[in-house]
């Protein structure tokens, strides 16, 4: 591979047990900062339907992370990401796009309040099928897993999304659909290892 | 090589480079590596934009471990540093408004966790963690306790090197990146699993700040220098055309 780069990334390292005292303080017991980054994504009124997020992360024995973080980084209801390097259009200035959940501490579970994205163009000009960019990071992960979160209510537009059209295991491609749960909650556990083992991407 | 995908934004991560998913002699890695390979696929919007955070969400003092969590008039207990350093992408650019979150165990190696078990005392002026937003330089500072070493149950007595852990949110959600920086001369450092992960000298050597007396303060803090490296863009103007023309 050809690289332009004349430095090199800066190596990753876990996170650790305690990522909650940078990232989520206030989860941690320390009051800070006047709130966490990245609890709430709806800041007002918002576009779109509104969806609740639920799963939890397994590791190799099927035992639950309860020391994991995850963030998720998604489209408005209109497919516009509310980013500084957005030139398509101004994205509802009530949705962040941007969440962080720590999983609970007993039970492992994490949770997103948030909206169901719209559908964002790849550049070759194909419509990616509505989903949201997923990162994952816990003790013992030595480089943050990125992968991304689908809807198996959407079947028409993930039969022709370019990454799950890409996969050539497509037995494994349910592991990136949210299930619905009905009343908006979709549920979408992470297994790192097994063999529902979700798929990562080099993104 | 054949593809009938689009080059992504973003240079790919550099696998070779970073520490693999599994990494034996840190134990926690076995059970928690995915087995299957990563599957590669050319970064997007969805990967070459971010969140905005606002420098006015900001406190004076969320850079400054040393007093935000002291009660009026105190401050946090143990020799006292300042961090320092740019963020700069793998191109050499500086990366402005990049988000920086800091967390550490304190100077005698406790952390303010409820889970932590470690016999060493918390100060009650220190909490622990900061953050900052990079200026139009790349550049951000901390000032801080210099962290103590812990013990931790990777084996019978394995000891983490002192260490803070650096969060970093870039332009794009394909730079994010959570590392942990060491100070230089620590004799920790060669002994530990986590450090024992990265692949090579060159990688440590990215990871250790050295003393910066350039940036003490004199009859104040000492300074650490410790620069951040994200994930670069393509430069498409010089790179499309790389064979075959
Ligand atoms: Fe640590």
């Amino acid at each position: 591979m050809n690289r332009s780069g004349t430095l090199k990334e800066s190596p990753s390292q876990t996170a650790g047990p305690y990522v909650h005292i940078g990232c989520t303080p206030n989860l941690a017991g320390l009051a800070m900062y006047g709130g966490d980054l990245g609890a709430v994504m709806k800041t007002g009124p918002v576009q779109g339907q509104e969806i609740t997020l639920k799963g939890t992360v397994y590791d190799g024995d099927a035992a639950a992370l309860k020391d994991a973080m995850v963030e998720i980084w998604q489209a408005d209801a209109a497919g516009l990401f509310n980013s500084a390097n957005e030139t398509r259009g101004k994205a509802d200035p009530n949705f962040t796009g941007w969440g962080r959940s720590a999983a609970d501490m007993q039970t492992g579970e994490f949770v997103f309040d948030t909206i169901k994205p719209g559908c964002v163009p790849f550049p070759d000009g194909r419509l990616q099928a509505p989903h949201i960019s997923v990162w994952i990071v816990a003790r013992g992960i030595n480089v943050g897993l990125q992968t991304r979160l689908y809807f198996d209510d959407e079947a028409d537009a993930n039969a022709t999304d370019p990454l799950l059209t890409h996969i050539a295991d497509e037995y494994r491609v349910p592991t990136l659909l949210a299930k619905s749960e009905g009343g908006g909650v979709y549920r979408f556990d992470i297994h790192l290892q097994g063999p529902q083992e979700t798929i990562f991407l080099d993104i | 090589m054949a593809s009938d995908l689009p080059e992504g934004g973003y240079l790919p991560r550099d696998r070779a480079w970073q520490p693999d998913a599994l990494t034996p002699p840190y134990k926690t890695s076995v059970a928690r590596s995915p087995q299957a390979p990563l599957i590669s696929f050319p970064t997007s919007l969805g990967e070459e934009t971010s969140p905005v955070f606002p420098d006015s969400i900001m406190g004076p003092l969320d850079n400054d471990l040393i007093l935000n969590f002291a009660q009026p008039g105190e401050s946090a207990i143990g020799p006292r540093i300042i961090v320092h350093g740019r963020v700069l992408d793998e191109t050499g650019r500086p990366v402005p408004n990049a988000l920086v979150e800091c967390w550490q165990a304190n100077a005698g190696g406790r952390y303010r966790h409820k889970n932590e078990g470690y016999i060493a005392p918390l100060d009650p002026n220190f909490g622990g963690c900061g953050r900052t937003i990079t200026a139009e330089d790349g550049s951000y500072e901390f000032r801080t306790v210099m962290p103590g070493p812990y013990p931790w149950p990777n084996g019978p007595n394995t000891w983490r090197p002192a260490h803070i852990h650096f969060s970093l949110f870039g332009h794009g959600f394909a730079q994010r990146l959570i590392t942990q920086m060491y100070f230089e001369g620590d004799p920790l450092i060669p002994l530990c699993a986590i450090v024992g992960a990265l692949k090579s000298q060159a990688a440590v050597d990215a990871l250790t700040a050295p003393l910066d007396m350039d940036r003490t303060v004199p009859m104040d803090a000492r300074a650490y220098r410790f620069d951040m490296v994200l994930r670069g863009r393509r430069q498409t103007y010089f790179e499309n055309r790389s064979e075959g023309l």
